[in-house]
């Protein structure tokens, strides 16, 4: 029934942890410190977003809804504002350090009032009235809970989230294999095995005792290639490895082997720690296509099993050559035992 | 060779491919003898089925004689050699991981090859199918002159001399498939037995809940010759167009509602205006807010008795609405459900057919050349001609 227990957790804090491995305590409290500020400051920046866009699409309904006349003038400061807001949003959502973006958002609620109180002087009949008061008093809410967690980013724990939050992704996959820990640990171990079961590497080679030399399918047909070091190798329970200087991306992980319960085999726990290129947007949009690591490694943890269990990992007709194509015998002559080896793409 | 390919919505024909080869160690190539069209292959003949490729090859119920099989089946007086006359069960399962050592085949934890896809829909993935979307992993189908079959050792039924095509083609899924939904009602010598849809499914369904032992069997569907062939393997017919369905199976159990139901329909439920229900659900599919057209569903859980069972080998494919799960609640009724673990069944099924206890050809009602498939998806979609069954000779 454990067959599958795959846990999917990247990002921010809390990660379903894996057995025997223990990060730094006093890291996790400040995290867990800076964790509601984040969050809020987050709902922010959807807020600027959505706020932006609609400025940008429907201006004439929104002057109207907050009480101010829609005449042109008024429609493009509408716009400009949007853009503001647009700029502010994405800010504070792409970028590792979120302080000066929540600032920018102070500042242009600032004007805001301004551009409101101004409204209110020009009004010529009293029928806007309420929403244009209801619309102010909206914004000196929204600038007391910008200026709130402005403050609280600034004072530092924005930085110590920042880092651990985008800079580093981290993926943890677990897949249960009917195999003994030793075996399993055999197989990885020798790290040219990987490519076997790991799509997007395309060779690993022994430099010597300790040191790797990694090629992989980057996105868009790039060949990315980093040196690696072994970090921790306990016989039949972890190995852990990291990029060395250089790396095109930084990244590190951990795999480990523990003996599952009731005579299931071997539970395998991985660790990977990359640096996401283009931060979270960047994972983000490479989730879209499946191309997230965590992704990836979920699909090459189910590989494994298949080779360690059965010695092979059976194609489709549709897995056979690279991107979507019918379910129709191939063309290409096909050499069954270098298909294993070669045609995983 | 020649395959039936799929090519968008109502299009299928019958194109040159190339032929199939040995890829993996456990393959085998099969030369197809008999091959079927399914009712559930309608459902992609109709695109309500998500994931496929123009040019898939379709087909899964298919039987015929080993050509080839691959590097590991070779010598060693293997399940599997060449010549072997085979019947191949729709779901293709590895024999070794945990599923598949408990029975449940169809639910085989390897052999879908696009797990992520199906994770992603269903939260977790099920096995590989021949010719049934690349959800199920994107295997070409049987409705050809040949079929690659990964793990050709485990799930294939090999077939002993005497017994024609006819007889033993309907091992692959129909017939079992019917045999489980009656299985899993746990059927009770007091029981009647309400099966919804009186095609092949619903036909295998019947019988198999009068051989387990069921009181009596009540055949729901609005197709004549359909109705007809339920009563001549023992069923009451209900005509669900010319009386009313609730009203008629309480006469049939005095008021207590039957005990099992069985839905042999699935998510193409027929939309009529004596179904205000079924309207709803084909406007809902039109606008793209419901899949799946649950009509049966509703009605098994209104008509069954309390603590009744509903069993389900109709296929669904993504969200059904307006299901009234507080009468599933508050009546305590258990739902059983899934895609046939063919292998489970497939040994006592072929000893009931030595023993002439049941001969399937009986749904059978067009034979014809793969040339003519095509045009018999329209036939059997529109159930004209008495269309109950296609057997193709590819």
């Amino acid at each position: 029934m454990l067959q599958h227990t795959i846990s999917t957790t990247t990002t921010t804090g809390v990660r379903a942890t894996s057995p025997r491995l223990h990060r730094g305590e006093r890291e996790a409290t400040i995290l867990q410190r800076a964790r509601p500020t984040n969050r809020l400051a987050q709902g922010l920046g959807w807020f600027s977003l959505a706020l932006g866009l609609s400025q940008l699409v429907a201006p004439r309904g929104l002057a109207r809804i907050i009480g101010v006349r829609d005449n042109p003038r008024s429609i493009a400061g509408m716009a400009a504002v949007g853009i503001r807001e647009l700029a502010s949003g994405l800010g504070i959502l792409t970028r590792t350090r979120r302080a000066p973006w929540v600032w920018m958002r102070v500042g242009g609620d600032v004007i805001d009032l301004a551009l409101l109180g101004r409204a209110v002087t020009e009004r010529r009949r009293r029928r806007g009235d309420m929403q244009l008061f209801g619309a102010i008093t909206a914004v000196v809410g929204v600038t007391a809970l910008d200026l709130f967690i402005a403050q609280r980013l600034s004072r530092g724990t924005d930085d110590v989230a920042a880092r651990t939050r985008s800079q580093k992704q981290v993926a943890t996959k677990v897949i249960t294999i009917n195999a003994a820990p030793e075996e399993v640990y055999r197989f990885w171990r020798d790290f040219e095995n990987l490519p076997r079961f790991m799509k997007n590497v395309a060779s690993v080679t022994m430099l010597d005792d300790r040191r790797s030399r990694w090629v992989v399918h980057g996105p868009a047909g790039l060949r990315i290639e980093w040196d690696a070091e072994l970090v921790t190798d306990r016989v039949n329970e972890a190995i852990s490895w990291r990029s060395l200087e250089g790396a095109d991306v930084d990244n590190s992980g951990s795999v480990q082997f523990v003996r599952a319960p009731g005579g299931r085999g071997t539970e395998v726990w991985v660790e990977i720690r990359y640096d996401a290129p283009g931060g979270r947007m960047g994972a983000a949009i490479a989730k879209l296509f499946g191309k997230e690591p965590s992704q990836q490694a979920h699909a090459d943890l189910r590989r494994l099993k298949q080779l360690l269990e059965v010695g092979e990992i059976v194609h489709s007709d549709s897995s056979i050559h690279h991107g979507l194509h019918p379910a129709r015998p191939s063309r290409m002559r096909i050499n069954p035992s270098r298909m294993q080896k070669e045609v995983l793409r | 060779m020649r395959a039936l390919c799929w090519n968008g919505k109502k299009n299928v024909r019958v194109e040159h491919v190339p032929d199939p080869q040995i890829i993996d160690q456990h393959d085998a190539i099969v030369k197809v003898t008999s091959t079927a069209i399914c009712g559930s292959d309608l459902h992609l003949y109709n695109g309500l089925m998500p994931t496929m490729e123009r040019g898939d090859i379709l087909g899964h119920e298919f039987m015929g004689e080993v050509v080839e099989v691959g590097p590991d089946l070779q010598g060693k007086g293997g399940k599997l050699k060449v010549g072997d006359r085979v019947v191949v069960p729709f779901t293709i399962c590895c024999g070794e991981c945990e599923q598949c050592r408990r029975g449940n085949f169809s639910v085989c934890e390897r052999t879908n090859r696009n797990k992520e896809l199906a994770d992603q829909l269903f939260g977790h993935a099920t096995a590989g199918l021949f010719g049934y979307t690349h959800l199920t992993g994107g295997y070409a189908g049987g409705q050809a002159e040949y079929v690659r079959v990964p793990y050709a050792d485990v799930a294939p039924v090999k077939i002993p001399d005497g017994l024609t095509d006819e007889q033993v083609l309907f091992l692959g899924d129909i017939f079992p498939t019917g045999w489980q939904a009656a299985v899993q009602c746990d059927i009770e010598p007091q029981d009647t037995v309400a099966v919804w849809g009186a095609g092949p499914v619903g036909q295998f369904a019947m019988r198999a809940a009068l051989l387990l032992g069921a009181k009596q069997v009540v055949a729901i569907d609005c197709v004549p010759e359909r109705l007809g062939m339920a009563e001549a393997g023992g069923a009451i017919p209900v005509h669900f167009e010319e009386e009313s369905v609730l009203e008629r199976l309480g006469e049939l159990t005095q008021g207590r509602g039957p005990e099992k139901c069985i839905d042999a329909v699935g998510l193409e439920a027929h939309v009529g205006a004596k179904h205000l229900d079924s309207l709803y659900d084909r406007a809902k599919q039109a606008m793209m807010l419901e899949s799946d057209r649950p009509h049966v569903l509703r009605e098994m859980m209104y008509a069954c008795r309390p603590a009744g069972i509903l069993s389900v080998p109709g296929v669904y494919g993504g969200l059904v609405d307006k299901i009234p799960f507080g009468a599933m609640m508050q009546k305590g009724l258990t739902l059983r459900t899934g895609q046939t673990h063919v292998n489970r069944w497939t040994d006592d099924l072929l000893k009931m057919i030595q023993d002439g206890v049941i001969d399937p050809s009986f749904v059978i009602t067009h034979t014809v050349d793969l040339e003519d498939g095509p045009a018999m998806y329209e036939t059997f979609r529109d159930k004209e001609d008495g269309c109950v069954k296609v057997v193709m000779k590819p």
